[in-house]
């Protein structure tokens, strides 16, 4: 938590690559190619990955993404994976109906 | 890089890259620490996404306003990122009539400074949103209000901002300000000193505990404020809502997702405050309250929740410019959990005030030189 993270450091320039197309986000139907380009456009962290682009915002929240996600963000910023927080995992565990979430009190 | 810059921001929420992001479009220089890891990980990424002006006070109205007429329909074009900006009106709905009194009483203030909003009855409530339920019997409207994404307006800033030269650093948190010869000058973090002519305070609540040290008090206090996102529902309406009961407030995505915040009454004294988490009481209550209003949404699913803090000022309005006791000190925050639809224009504003010494909007009524003893 709380390290120094200079977002001018270069990067290098954003390369496109054959497999760009790739899906890797499911859910929310999200590109290999659209991830990097973020990573390029200051996203450098899982958090601000999530929030720019909407991978591990779907119905399964990043539990099929997320590591993916990591190891591409991870690969375009020169760094390793445990390098990069998780971003925070939120209740519900699994999606629930809002009249059986609403029904806490019985 | 260099330590140096003509305006150091503290606080890279959207307050503080959109400064940048029109700072760095006049040609100034400009560093942003940003105290957590993240960029515009506080309020600017927990809030309900509302472009409101109805409900809001009098003294930051022409803020708002200015910035719905001059920044807000053409911000994705300019920030090259879908802002999801939607101004098709803001219901606020009532159920009995006390709640009607409340409602014409916000109307009528709004009315007298030249806002165009008006009490509706059930039926025109019902003609512009067809889903309420019949518990519903009146609301007002405001048909220029509306609606946007926080995240990728916030992430739009800062992506611009950078672009143009910005120089941003995250993990890095202020610990002190420092004048030299009666001027600000010196920024210090837990690991460098930065410099700049100007510093612009936009750390949302970190920004009192900084201010104070260099001897400036902003009256303002932490509130919770917890959210909810549905999954991706058919296209029902595209209103922002909230309620004379103030029990939740939202609105339809353009993921087709519902986001809806609210409270449960117990904030302030949980037993983890301090940290923004979430309640397990306050989704239920958020839930119920939606349901009230729209039963239709009770088989919808709640897939994530989240908790975010509001920088609270005593009197409900954000602390904004100069500040005569610190010259080279501007502030920008206390924006009391409506600061996201305001932020285009108080950033452009403030941007003027540090370059041109002038701004489009008269911000006198929002200085920090406002708070006084009540005798």
């Amino acid at each position: 938590m709380n390290q120094v993270n200079d977002r001018s450091r270069d990067i290098g320039a954003f390369v496109p690559a054959p497999d760009d197309d790739m899906i890797i986000c499911r859910c929310e139907e999200i590109t290999k190619g659209e991830i990097r380009k973020a990573v390029h456009d200051g996203m450098f962290t899982m958090t601000e990955i999530r929030r720019y682009l909407r991978t591990g915002m779907g119905l399964c929240q990043g539990q099929t993404c997320a590591k993916l996600v990591k190891g591409i963000v991870a690969r375009e910023l020169g760094i390793s994976p445990a390098e990069l927080e998780p971003a925070t995992s939120r209740v519900p565990m699994r999606p629930i109906e809002m009249h059986i979430f609403a029904n806490e009190a019985k | 890089m260099s330590n140096c810059a003509e305006v150091v921001i503290i606080g890279g929420g959207i307050i503080g890259c959109a400064t940048a992001y029109y700072l760095a479009k006049k040609g100034t220089s400009v560093i942003v620490l940003e105290g957590s890891d993240h960029i515009g990980n506080g309020g600017s990424s927990r809030n309900g996404g509302g472009v409101r002006q109805s409900g809001r006070d009098p003294r930051e109205l022409p803020l708002v306003m200015y910035g719905i007429n001059h920044y807000w329909p053409t911000l994705s074009e300019e920030l090259e990122v879908d802002c999801e900006y939607h101004q098709d009106g803001n219901l606020r709905l009532g159920k009995t009539e006390k709640h009607l009194q409340i409602l014409q009483g916000l109307t009528d203030r709004a009315v007298a400074v030249g806002l165009d909003v008006r009490m509706i009855d059930s039926d025109e409530v019902r003609a512009i949103n067809p889903y309420l339920s019949e518990e519903v019997i009146g609301a007002s409207w405001c048909p220029t209000d509306g609606h946007a994404n926080p995240l990728t307006t916030t992430l739009g800033y800062y992506k611009m901002a950078r672009r143009l030269g910005v120089h941003f650093i995250t993990g890095e948190k202020v610990k002190e300000l420092r004048k030299i010869k009666g001027k600000l000058r010196q920024v210090i973090t837990e690991n460098n000193v930065y410099e700049g002519e100007t510093v612009v305070l936009a750390a949302g609540l970190d920004s009192r505990q900084i201010a104070a040290t260099v001897g400036i008090d902003i009256p303002m206090q932490a509130a919770m404020l917890e959210a909810l996102v549905t999954e991706a529902e058919p296209h029902m309406f595209d209103q922002m809502l909230g309620t004379a009961e103030a029990d939740f407030y939202g609105h339809q995505t353009k993921h087709g997702s519902f986001v809806f915040g609210g409270s449960s009454g117990l904030e302030g004294f949980t037993k983890d405050n301090g940290t923004p988490v979430t309640n397990s009481l306050t989704a239920p209550c958020i839930c119920r309250g939606i349901m009230k209003y729209f039963p239709i949404l009770s088989d919808a699913k709640i897939v994530r929740t989240w908790a975010g803090w509001m920088d609270k000022v005593v009197d409900g309005v954000p602390v904004l410019g100069n500040v005569e006791e610190v010259p080279g000190l501007v502030l920008a925050c206390g924006f009391t959990g409506h600061g996201f639809g305001i932020a285009p224009s108080a950033a452009s504003q403030l941007a003027e005030l540090i370059v041109d010494g002038t701004t489009h909007v008269d911000l006198t009524d929002l200085r920090y030189d406002r708070f006084k003893a009540k005798i």
